[in-house]
């Protein structure tokens, strides 16, 4: 059984901010008007973060890529009072929207902060709207998403592997992210899987994880060097 | 009619002007509240000030709040019940009914604070059973049941009483008073069934506010992840219960004359218990912060200094004042335990009280772990202000118009005090003494 993983090279991520462009046309992300982004209501299942180090004129930028660490123990799963958030059995953490009924503990309880709201209904420009991913279902107000992993990606690459009956290969399935990092800092594939690029590179003498300490077990690897 | 029926069945009968008056204004505030709720529902809680990562607010604070005030009544009453505290009696119902109304006001803040009400069933059919919020939700459902009970069967006497004398809708009271007619027989059983709800309610209430706190105590968050959360939070909820019976009391006393049965005793006898919770309420306190600062791990002094000194220490020390030093001032005083000093010892309770639990939702909520590219800030809107607004309205109006269907002093346990009581406490107390040789109390021959 695979267990999907991811490993971000923060020495090559240069910040462009592809990967959160991606996401956003690959899962029908709603925009949100800008008075709603300064009230923190902006949506962005992938997100890079900019750290500033240090004080002018020698400060150094940090990029951050922040997609859902998708926890192999994850606390949202947990307080939902209705299954409507859960981990599958190849470690995907998924959201069920017609299920949701938006109390948001899930939001509270997760230490990544990487749930969305939907404070209205998505609204989308006439251009946009004809190019809404089919295979992504738009979310109605008032429920709570997040990233998936492009998990609509897998099952389409499992299908197409069936029918063509191989195995299902490393490059079947990549997320947008992934998929779209110019510099290759973006790295997914099966953790369990030996011949995959991201079991070899979670051993990483750079890599750590997001707040491991606190036991939630990510599958989501940051490739650092130490300074 | 006695003495004590033409006084405490007046409200029944009478209706005053003003009465009508405060009702109307209280009604208009209700509707206001319903017209923003019907707009949020429309679309959407982005009409709310909420956004990430404040996902919680208004209506989380007064759910904690509103839950926290229904120990008013079942608690205190039963606590009293089972200790053969006499003062009780003149108390018991009106605190009871406190504690059935705010239960319902509290249990629906959650509600309308879902983004997809429509689907709030789904926590029956979809039921997760690990989750605090489904445990908060069998817990308070329970409570409900037990508190309604807790009050309906203790009503039953008085009920029957109306239906015989006939001042009133003897159709309703005869349904409700249930063919009680205060036979010795039915009296044993009436009195079995109430000493056996005395003690049910009271690991109920315990469960269901340690369980609000476990709402939060149960996430990794900073200054939520504590165990103290649940004693913390029970504590405070008496606390602000006692606050509550004493306004209560002190409007009753003034609206219906009830100045014979709310005496200077019992205001200074629960003015001691919300001094003995004012030291309480500081001990938790002190224990929660203390262990937070020394411990300082990064994360939880971010939430720690926000209150203490950041933008959130106005309503932290407004807190402490309303909590702890006002409270300590007046009731330490005789002088200060009157009708009028518990009154304002108890508004500054509740005001401390609910400034509390917003000192615990909000500024937690803005801080979280993983510090976000936006900084996280709080402005209700008039949205949420006018459901709150509507909240409290909506409680004392169906406050007031249960006192007009129901007695808000037990009769025959005023009359069971005269009658039985006075004779039964001298005897017990006689009991808790050593036998001396002369005497002969408590029926030895």
């Amino acid at each position: 059984m695979a267990r999907w993983g991811m490993v971000i090279d923060l020495d090559r991520c240069t910040g462009c901010a592809a990967c959160e462009l991606a996401c956003k046309s690959e899962n029908n992300i709603a925009p949100v008007a800008p008075d709603q982004a300064e009230m923190g209501r902006a949506m962005s299942w992938m997100k890079v973060q900019v750290e500033i180090e240090g004080d002018f004129p020698d400060t150094s930028m940090h990029f951050f890529p922040r997609p859902c660490m998708h926890c192999d123990n994850p606390p949202c799963i947990k307080v939902c009072p209705v299954e409507a958030t859960y981990i599958d059995d190849e470690g995907l953490v998924g959201q069920i929207y017609p299920r949701c009924i938006g109390c948001r503990y899930c939001a509270n309880a997760c230490p990544y902060t990487v749930k969305y709201f939907n404070w209205y209904g998505p609204e989308w420009s006439d251009s946009e709207r004809r190019h809404l991913n089919p295979d992504v279902s738009v979310r109605p107000k008032g429920v709570i998403e997040k990233c998936t992993f492009c998990h609509h990606r897998l099952q389409k690459a499992r299908e197409d592997a069936r029918a063509e009956g191989r195995e299902l290969r490393e490059q079947d399935y990549q997320p947008a992210c992934a998929e779209v990092c110019p510099t290759a800092a973006i790295v997914f594939g099966d953790l369990e899987n030996p011949n995959h690029r991201v079991a070899q590179l979670k051993d990483d003498p750079r890599a750590t994880r997001l707040m491991e300490e606190l036991g939630t077990q990510p599958k989501v690897y940051y490739l650092r060097t130490r300074e | 009619m006695t003495e004590d029926e033409r006084v405490i069945l007046r409200p029944l009968v009478e209706t005053s002007k003003r009465f009508y008056v405060v009702a109307t204004i209280l009604a208009l505030i209700v509707l206001w509240g319903m017209i923003a709720y019907f707009l949020q529902v429309r679309f959407g809680l982005g009409r709310t000030g909420l956004n990430r990562p404040e996902y919680w607010g208004i209506y989380i604070i007064n759910f904690v709040f509103f839950i926290g005030i229904s120990h008013a009544g079942t608690l205190i009453s039963a606590i009293l019940r089972v200790s053969k505290a006499e003062w009780r009696r003149a108390i018991t119902r009106s605190a009871e009914l406190i504690t059935v109304l705010v239960i319902g006001f509290g249990a629906i803040q959650p509600i309308i604070d879902l983004g997809r009400p429509d689907r709030a069933l789904n926590i029956i059919f979809n039921a997760q059973i690990r989750s605090p919020l489904l445990w908060d939700v069998v817990s308070i459902g329970l409570y409900f049941v037990a508190c309604t009970t807790y009050l309906y069967v203790p009503m039953l006497p008085d009920l029957a009483r109306i239906r015989d004398l006939g001042i009133k809708t003897p159709r309703l009271y005869r349904f409700f008073a249930a063919g009680y007619t205060d036979t010795p027989s039915q009296r044993a059983v009436l009195e079995r069934v109430i000493g056996v709800l005395s003690i049910i309610v009271i690991p109920i209430a315990v469960s269901v506010h340690t369980v609000i706190g476990w709402i939060f105590a149960m996430t990794l968050r900073p200054m939520w992840h504590s165990t103290i959360f649940g004693p913390y939070f029970v504590m405070g909820a008496i606390y602000s219960g006692i606050a509550a019976i004493l306004v209560a009391m002190f409007i009753l006393t003034r609206v219906y004359h009830l100045e014979r049965y709310f005496k200077p005793v019992h205001f200074d006898y629960l003015g001691r218990m919300l001094l003995l919770f004012s030291i309480l309420w500081f001990y938790f306190t002190f224990a929660e912060y203390l262990t937070v600062f020394y411990g300082a791990e990064p994360a939880e002094m971010r939430t720690f200094w926000a209150k203490v000194t950041g933008p959130f220490a106005l309503p932290f020390w407004t807190m402490v004042a309303g909590c702890f030093v006002i409270p300590l001032a007046l009731m330490a005083r005789r002088a200060t335990r009157t009708p009028r000093g518990t009154l304002v010892a108890g508004i500054a309770v509740l005001i401390g009280m609910w400034l509390e639990r917003f000192n615990i939702v909000v500024p937690t909520s803005v801080n979280p772990i993983w510090e976000l590219e936006t900084l996280g800030r709080y402005l209700p809107t008039w949205i949420e202000l006018s459901i709150m607004a509507a909240t409290f309205a909506g409680f004392v109006l169906l406050y007031m118009i249960a006192t007009k269907f129901i007695p808000i002093v037990s009769i025959w346990e005023i009359e069971e005090g005269r009658e039985l009581s006075v004779k039964e406490v001298s005897e017990r107390v006689a009991g808790y003494l050593p036998e001396s040789a002369v005497t002969t109390v408590g029926g030895e021959a």
